[in-house]
């Protein structure tokens, strides 16, 4: 995987009755029915395979897509599946409001990015709109606008250059 | 400038004065993975563990607890892949028999109060009850913890909240949970380490200090840290001048004041474990199947509870009652006490000890419609299968399993 600073890519916006989907946990993103597997390439094809309005999101969604959600994304179990499964697609990241503690951590051990951005109101972007994400300085551009968010702190920022928990130690 | 409770453990366990935001490298004491996850732990460790891949043994080890014994070929091979690592590597199997690990680590007296353990399983901050640092970990974060007796950890903000006053006879832990959930949602406590106080934890048994720390996670607390009091002293032998407690000047991010006097039971309507509404707003729902178990509510004190209330009555016809005792010791004490018999001549269909249905493993799923009452600490759309359910105490469990529909125990104790 490449390790670069800004992404780009386009967004898959996920609402619910109008607003960014908030509160979806770890067995929306990833059933438990599934958690036996351990080739994070048989993990694609579950992602949101629980998540209501998106459950053909592992056929439509393309490499190098964003993935947008409202509060505590990923709220809920420790399966690192509910990360994988995002990797084995080729999405480039995701950005919410807020995250679950579990899935954050699991996200910056893994090297897989995430943003946060607190505040963030509903109704901003359409569906597919073109995005980039700068993940030094935590911010989202989308068309002209710029929305600040949290920039990684500096251990999710060299645990995710470095590829991942266990490369980061090996250069410790 | 006095610290908390989790900045104590964090600090006795980084090495250095822990503030929060601070990123820290903290020693744990217990570093356990399950059956779920171990595998993926176990690949890790073979990718990237190198000659030495367990830093002590005598600190490190598996607890099989979600499908057990295995139903499924994939769980199958993924235990016997960890038994094989653990045989190579002379490290301690609590086997399909044991029962939830989070359980586990506290009957053998691992996690004892100021201590820190990690693990595959995201209620082992289950630890807070016995005012000790626990945390679940996806399996890189375990596989770095095997090998390395470390894990980074961003020290939490802490908040405090006191319960004041006491509730009504017959409210449960599991509903003092429910009123913290209804009161914060998800979202206030957020990455929080919340610690509690008030009369009622000051007097909790280990089991109820156990329930009401197990639903930190659904709160989306980093942890529920409830300060030893002499019960949960006494079941590990100490004092409270080995135990860890916050210092009277610690400074905490918000002080939150909840009021349980007279609280009645609660219960937490599908789709989240935050939808919550008194019982007795909810008792024309009729009911397919009753759940008693799981790491919040599967302890010796829950289901002596449930056997004494089932004792001489009769699940009502067409209603499932399942029973898992959370641990192996738990069952033996059910059986050797007669408490099982109990269950069963009530009607109940008693597993073996495990985490029951929240991992799809054992007994606990539902089909499409069916209306669940679970002890357990998640109602997640789809979770547990496709139908609706509700979560409660015991006494709720109980009663709405004999009476066919939501009731509250004195609704059980009244009709029958």
């Amino acid at each position: 995987m490449k390790r670069e600073g800004i992404l780009k890519g386009r967004l898959w916006v996920l609402t619910e009755n109008g607003k960014l989907f908030s509160d979806i946990d770890t067995d929306m993103i990833y059933h438990n029915a599934h958690l036996a597997v351990t080739d994070i390439d048989q993990m694609g094809q579950y992602a949101f395979g629980n998540l209501e309005g998106y459950k053909d999101f592992s056929v439509e969604a393309r490499s190098g897509d964003l993935v947008l959600a409202g509060d505590n994304f990923g709220s809920g179990s420790s399966r690192q599946h509910a990360v994988d499964c995002f990797k084995a697609l080729g999405v480039q990241a995701v950005i919410a409001r807020s995250f679950g503690a579990i899935y954050k951590r699991n996200a910056i051990n893994s090297g897989f990015p995430i943003i946060e951005l607190p505040g963030l109101p509903d109704e901003l972007f359409k569906q597919f709109d073109q995005a980039e994400l700068n993940l030094e300085g935590g911010t989202l551009n989308v068309w002209d606008n710029r929305y600040q968010g949290n920039p990684m702190s500096a251990v999710a920022r060299d645990i995710y250059l470095a590829g991942g928990l266990f490369q980061y130690a090996e250069r410790m | 400038m006095g610290r908390t409770l989790i900045e104590k453990i964090m600090s006795s366990h980084g090495g250095k004065d822990c503030r929060p935001g601070d990123v820290v490298w903290i020693d744990i004491d217990n570093r356990t993975a399950r059956d779920f996850a171990g595998a993926s732990v176990v690949g890790n460790l073979e990718k990237y563990g190198g000659d030495s891949p367990i830093a002590d043994k005598s600190k490190t080890f598996f607890t099989f607890d979600c499908n057990v014994p295995a139903n499924t070929i994939p769980y199958a091979n993924n235990q016997q892949r960890i038994r094989i690592f653990a045989r190579k590597h002379d490290l301690k199997v609590y086997d399909v028999d044991a029962g939830i690990g989070s359980h586990v680590v506290i009957e053998e007296k691992f996690a004892r109060p100021g201590t820190t353990t990690v693990g595959t399983d995201s209620h082992l901050n289950i630890m807070g009850s016995v005012g000790a640092f626990g945390q679940g970990m996806g399996d890189v974060d375990i596989a770095y913890a095997f090998k390395t007796g470390k894990v980074w950890f961003e020290v939490p903000e802490s908040v405090r909240v006191t319960l004041e006053g006491l509730p009504a006879d017959g409210t449960e832990a599991k509903d003092i949970a429910l009123a913290m959930l209804r009161r914060f949602s998800s979202h206030e406590l957020l990455g929080k380490s919340v610690e509690i106080y008030g009369p009622w934890v000051e007097n909790a048994s280990l089991e109820d200090c156990v329930t009401l720390s197990s639903l930190a996670t659904e709160m989306g607390a980093i942890i529920a840290l409830i300060p030893p009091n002499d019960n949960v002293l006494d079941f590990f032998g100490t004092t409270r001048n080995e135990a860890v407690y916050a210092d009277s000047d610690a400074a905490y991010l918000e002080d939150y004041s909840l009021d349980i006097e007279g609280l009645k039971p609660l219960i937490a309507a599908p789709p989240s474990p935050t939808n919550v509404f008194p019982v007795s707003e909810k008792t024309d729902v009729k009911v397919d199947g009753v759940f008693i178990g799981s790491c919040t509510n599967g302890t010796y004190k829950d289901l002596k509870y449930a056997a004494e209330l089932l004792k001489g009555r009769k699940v009502a016809p067409g209603v499932m009652l399942k029973v898992v005792p959370a641990t192996r010791a738990t069952w033996a004490r059910l059986l050797e006490e007669g408490l099982l018999k109990d269950i069963f001549d009530a009607g109940g269909i008693v597993s073996n000890a495990g985490c029951g249905g929240c991992a799809s493993g054992q007994i606990g799923m539902t089909g499409e419609g069916e209306v669940q009452i679970s002890t357990s600490n998640r109602n997640f759309k789809g979770k547990q299968g496709k139908g609706n359910t509700y979560l409660a105490g015991i006494g709720t469990a109980a009663a709405s399993a004999v009476l066919g529909r939501i009731a509250s125990v004195h609704e059980l104790k009244e009709v029958l």
